[in-house]
């Protein structure tokens, strides 16, 4: 099984290497990529200089050219796949069919991965990527139980990638426009989710208030723990009540699920999170480097050590944890 | 311009869809979208039932098309996906690549508007399986509407009056606010013909939850924008079902479009039109 980490910059990179990443993916720095934020992601030289350092160790490089391309801007993603081509990618991360398409008619040994933002929930769908475009692995939306992700994994040539660890996304990807509809940032055509710009935070007499474009996220009492305002994880009342609405600020954690992944033959997992720190993908990607050279040492007596957890948690939004979607009651 | 009535987001009685669409047969509609989109734990119309709507529909003049679920999550999603594709009777709208794979090859299907097609290439890619309508996404701005168009006259489709389907989620948040899971959800949605309002603590009107699908709280209403949507190359406006007023709704939009020039009459404030101007979704542009 592979391990597949995030890195926003050259040294995240370094970091998910020196520690263990199967995998590295990244994005460049504008709109081509889901997480299009200032000051994160790479430029040609950093991309060549990553690819370099990845390669004299044994590792390969992920470009994540995920984002639904427009007619005025199409240049900018096909120029993306170009790129990816000569300096030597290993695979690019691709969901829009129009890009696909383009990359595999232009460069037929660039390897193609279907992203998350594809939304290809079933093995038809993945089946379909396949035989159209000769897409090698399907990273599955954070929606199908385990006995659902086992069903896709039997039904397919297709290799299998899952998240392990980070930030949720609680609808399917590829499927939101909350962000667009409160603040104009869409996930899809531009990137961005909940963005900084947008976030405002302010002391009231009622308490500490998030706000995402005006709308309010949340309202923190004194001494409660704030969280960023993603919108589907703010506060919100319905039917009388003011709750979670839609999830709790918690990051996804299976580490307890690797035995089930590795039995069904999933390929890979990822670890969410290009836009955190080095520091973060160093210490994210040491735990399940461990994990899965234990798991594969001796799956029967794999079992995820308090360190670990511990390790984990410390990284984990709001310090939850969840198995989300995996897991039946989460849904 | 053609009016199209989106597929039934809501979860209503039997009783209820067939006196909606009783209404619905004498109503200036011109294309009729049927099915369950939203959840397929939601069985009080078989598809039989839906099959036997569509041809009473059909003898009414209306061009019945049916739509597909938008997320699938296991087999017993895709089988029932099957069953629409294989219909053999009535076009099919695609909400889903697992939908379009059984469709491809095929003449005359819709590409819905859960599909991302966000470019002219997609949209080519997408009529040389057979695809014979773009619905667009919900978020497409006027922008997207008229490029992808200039290079791919197609017959176009958008949402112009209801309230957005945003998201889906395999969570049901409506079973959620009961403490319940999704499994054992007891279809507590039933209860809410047009969703259940979600308001932030300050009280404003935010979103609707409706089962797994997120909808936005105001409706989106593209009525004073029809100018700018035939200069898109829109060739149906779509309008989606509410429980009350929905034929109202598209006489309006037919008087509209046949040049009366008065917008949808909406009683409320709270109506929006951003996305279309490339602006937040939830703002409404002069």
């Amino acid at each position: 099984m592979e391990l597949v980490c995030p890195a926003g910059g050259l040294p995240a990179l370094k970091a998910a290497v020196d520690n263990g990443a199967d995998w590295v993916y990244l994005g460049l720095r504008d709109s081509t990529n889901a997480r299009n934020f200032a000051g994160l992601n790479f430029d040609e030289a950093a991309l060549a200089a990553g690819v370099a350092y990845a390669h004299a160790r044994r590792r390969k490089v992920l470009l994540a050219l995920n984002t639904y391309p427009q007619a005025a801007t199409w240049a900018r993603w096909t120029q993306a796949v170009d790129l990816a081509a000569a300096k030597g990618v290993d695979a690019i991360i691709v969901a829009d069919l129009g890009l696909l398409d383009y990359a595999h008619r232009t460069h037929p040994k660039l390897k193609l991965h279907l992203s998350v933002q594809g939304s290809a929930t079933s093995h038809e769908a993945i089946n379909f990527y396949h035989q159209r475009f000769g897409v090698r692995r399907a990273v599955l939306p954070r929606v199908l139980s385990l006995a659902q992700v086992e069903n896709v994994v039997r039904h397919t040539p297709v290799e299998i990638e899952v998240f392990g660890f980070g930030g949720l996304c609680v609808m399917v990807e590829g499927r939101c426009a909350l962000s667009a509809y409160a603040c104009g940032d869409s996930p899809n055509t531009m990137g961005a989710c909940s963005p900084g710009h947008a976030v405002r935070w302010e002391e009231t007499p009622a308490g500490l208030e998030s706000r995402l474009n005006r709308v309010l996220i949340d309202r923190y009492a004194p001494g409660e723990r704030a969280a960023y305002p993603t919108l589907c994880k703010g506060r919100f009342e319905a039917e009388g009540a003011t709750y979670y609405a839609i999830e709790e600020p918690a990051s996804l954690n299976t580490i307890e699920m690797l035995p089930e992944f590795l039995r069904m033959g999933v390929r890979a997992v990822k670890i969410e999170g290009r836009q955190r720190s080095p520091a973060y993908v160093a210490q994210v990607t040491k735990v399940w480097r461990q994990a899965i050279d234990s798991l594969t040492r001796d799956a029967e007596r794999f079992r995820p050590t308090p360190e670990w957890m511990a390790a984990l948690n410390r990284h984990a939004e709001g310090s939850q944890q969840t198995l989300g979607a995996f897991s039946r009651p989460w849904k | 311009m053609k009016i199209a009535l989106g597929p039934v987001l809501y979860y209503w009685s039997r009783t209820a869809i067939m006196e909606f669409y009783a209404g619905i047969a004498e109503s200036p509609a011109d294309i009729v979208y049927l099915g369950e989109v939203v959840c397929s734990r939601r069985q009080e119309m078989q598809l039989e039932d839906w099959l036997e709507l569509a041809d009473a529909l059909a003898a009414r003049g209306k061009e019945v098309v049916l739509s597909t679920q938008a997320l699938t999550e296991g087999a017993g999603d895709m089988k029932l996906v099957r069953n629409v594709v294989h219909n053999g009777r009535f076009r099919v709208e695609a909400n889903d690549m697992g939908a379009v794979s059984l469709l491809a090859g095929t003449e005359g299907w819709v590409a819905g508007p859960h599909l991302n097609i966000y470019n002219p290439q997609s949209l080519a890619f997408i009529m040389e399986l057979g695809a014979t309508r773009w619905v667009a996404p919900v978020e497409a701005t006027r922008e997207i509407a008229r490029s992808v168009l200039k290079a791919q006259p197609l017959e176009a489709e958008v949402f112009a009056h209801g309230r957005l389907p945003l998201a889906f989620s395999a969570r049901c948040f409506t079973a959620r606010r009961f403490n319940l899971q999704k499994e054992g959800c007891e279809f507590r949605c039933i209860g809410f013909p047009d969703g259940m309002p979600l308001k932030t603590r300050e009280g404003e009107s935010f979103l609707t939850i409706n089962g797994v699908q997120t909808q936005s709280a105001r409706v989106y209403n593209l009525m004073q924008d029809l100018a700018s949507l035939q200069e898109a190359g829109v060739t149906v406006l779509r309008a989606s079902p509410q429980s009350q007023g929905t034929g109202d709704v598209l006489h309006a939009m037919r008087a509209a479009c046949d040049g009366a020039g008065m917008p949808a009459a909406s009683k409320d404030d709270n109506w929006c039109n951003g996305f279309w101007h490339a602006r937040p979704g939830l703002e409404r542009a002069a």
